[in-house]
């Protein structure tokens, strides 16, 4: 079995942020709250005075950064699988109700969407936050909420595509039920773009979790995220410009590996799921 | 003595989005026969197929007329009757093999999905009969063939499945529209003899519905002549050969190949004959 070095990288980086996440307590070099006040601002360890003790340096109160790093994992990958995966299956089945059975269903279906993107998505989920108190569920909460409208259009649109099919007409015809044509005939059909769509959501998840830790409205303040970490190191950004940098590296690695894993997983499986265009 | 009526379309009027598609169709199916459905491109042969099976795109209107499939009228028919009916009693051999199978569901599956549904196999009882069905339209390795997937296919492999899978449940009707078309020409043989045999094998109803005049004059006891939305002639297929009435049955006829008379100069269709139509469809479509 090959795997294509998209699929790899996407693969690795997320089956290592998962492995970090639960072993964060084993594998993390110093507890990520610990303080030493003596250790402030140490640099990396391959700069000038950097030790091997803090591989990445420590922040302004003498916190590894590296350990820092690792605990936050913890709270991205969460956000990450619950959101996407709450707002995938709210967005899916309504999307996937709207495209097969039309009428009124659709027409209730469109009109919600619509009414709900009208809505600036920042503010609602400061709102949200308001309403909910700043916590993890607030931010999973503001995810799906926000997103679920992602999965539902673009399901609806690629619905309405299959269902026009010959394959469609053929399960009619032998006297399946709609209903069993849509579960059974239909749905397969989405999956490749539910994966795509699906690994997207999770980089945009980490994102907005990092957005929302950044404001302040995340989990509780000394938890480490890397959101919270950014905001931390902005203000010393020019005597130690890793606290920020390290963890914004973190984000951009997994937004950048979850795209890679969506187009290496619809690359391989592709040529099983080989489309016939009429 | 003639067998009895087991398919009997009586004025069918369709329209599709305001624009009539069917006009006052008639014709007859009789009980293991071949009854082909004849005209060009675009005559509403494929409507009528689909009206039979109750697949109409969303915008048809039946405006009026019945079908009734041994005296069951399919148009009144709910959702529930109809769908214990198709793939049961009523079959389709669609046009294109390339894309009627779903591209994600193993040969196997599809077959099997039908015989569990209808005749109540089990899954290893399915999986036998699939097998053997595979076999009748004499299709290599069977076994191995139920765990592939379309596109691991010819287009010829494709339709001798989906012509088996239409036979499965022993239908009393196939309806098989275009189905050698998308085909290469030795490929269309094979398939249209694979037929044949099957419909003689279980004394199957056919309505075969195609553009080609050569193969109705092979495969059918009865044929219907249709243009514009109308079937000009519903015959014998000896009548309609031997002593063609309608004038575009004839042109219909000068224009098509014969193997009886090969050197014949082949004649395409007039204008004058066509606009004779358009000016009869005017006519009909300003009195309803
Ligand atoms: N899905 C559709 N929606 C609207 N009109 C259609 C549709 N399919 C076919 N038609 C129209 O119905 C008429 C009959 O088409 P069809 O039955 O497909 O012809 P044939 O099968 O004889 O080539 C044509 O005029 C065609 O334009
Ligand atoms: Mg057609």
């Amino acid at each position: 079995m090959r795997v294509s070095p998209k699929l790899g990288f996407g693969l690795g980086v997320y089956l290592g942020l998962v492995l970090l996440a639960f072993g964060a307590h084993w594998i993390a070099p110093h507890d990520p709250l610990e303080q030493d006040l003596l250790n402030t601002f140490a640099p990396p360890a391959w700069r000038d005075g950097g030790t091997s003790t803090f591989w990445l340096g420590t922040d302004s109160l003498g916190r590894d950064i590296l350990s820092r790093l690792i605990h936050g994992s913890r709270v991205a990958v969460t956000v990450a699988l619950i959101a996407a995966t709450c707002a995938g299956i709210l967005g899916t089945v309504l999307g996937l109700c709207a495209g097969y059975f039309g009428g009124w269903v659709d027409t209730v279906v469109s009109r919600i969407v619509d009414v709900w993107m009208a809505f600036p998505p920042v503010l609602l989920s400061i709102v949200l936050a308001a309403v909910l108190g700043a916590g993890l569920h607030t931010v999973v909460i503001a995810i799906v909420v926000i997103d679920w409208t992602r999965f539902c259009r673009v399901v609806r649109a690629e619905v309405m595509v299959q269902k026009s099919r010959d394959y469609v007409t053929s399960a009619l015809t032998i006297g399946l039920s709609p209903w069993r044509i849509l579960t059974g005939e239909v749905v397969p059909n989405v999956v490749p773009l539910l994966i795509t769509l699906f690994t997207l959501e999770m980089g945009i998840a980490i994102v907005v979790e990092a957005v929302l830790s950044f404001a302040g409205l995340s989990v509780a303040n000394d938890d480490a995220t890397w959101g919270s970490m950014i905001q931390e190191g902005r203000q010393f950004v020019r005597q130690a410009w890793w606290l920020m940098v390290a963890p914004m590296v973190c984000i951009v690695l997994s937004v950048l590996a979850a795209n890679a894993l969506g187009d290496g997983l619809r690359e391989r499986f592709d040529p099983l799921l080989r489309r016939e265009r009429p | 003595m003639t067998p009895p009526v087991l398919l009997d379309i009586d004025g069918l009027r369709v329209s599709v989005g305001g624009r009539p598609v069917l006009r006052d169709v008639s014709l007859q199916v009789r009980s293991g026969e071949i009854a082909g459905l004849v005209g060009e491109s675009g005559a509403g042969k494929t409507m009528a197929g689909r009206a039979v099976l109750g697949l109409l795109p969303d915008a048809a209107r039946v405006l009026s007329g019945e079908i009734r499939f041994d005296g069951t009228d399919l148009l009144s028919l709910k959702a529930r009757a109809r769908e214990a009916l198709l793939g049961r009693d009523i079959a389709l051999i669609p046009q294109n093999p390339m894309t009627a199978l779903n591209p994600v569901a193993r040969i196997g599956t599809q077959i099997v999905d039908g015989l569990r549904m209808h005749l109540g196999l089990d899954r290893n009882g399915a999986r036998a009969r699939a097998v053997e069905l595979l076999q009748a339209v004499h299709l290599p390795d069977p076994e191995s063939l139920l765990r592939r997937f379309p596109h691991e296919l010819s287009g010829g492999m494709r339709q001798r499945v989906l012509i088996a899978s239409a036979f499965s449940c022993r239908p009393r009707l196939v309806i098989a529209d275009e189905p050698t078309t998308a085909l290469d020409v030795t490929v269309q043989k094979q398939c249209l003899r694979l037929i044949r045999e099957l419909q003689r094998q279980h004394a199957t109803a056919v309505l075969f519905v195609t553009h080609d005049l050569g193969v109705v004059a092979k495969l059918c006891d009865s044929v219907a002549v249709m243009h514009g939305g109308r079937i000009l002639e519903f015959r014998s297929g000896d009548d309609i050969f031997r002593a063609p009435r309608h004038p575009y049955t004839r042109a219909l006829l000068a224009a098509t190949p014969r193997f009886d008379r090969p050197g014949d100069t082949l004649v395409p269709v007039s204008a004058e004959v066509l606009a004779r139509l358009q000016e009869e469809v005017d006519v009909y479509d300003a009195a309803h």
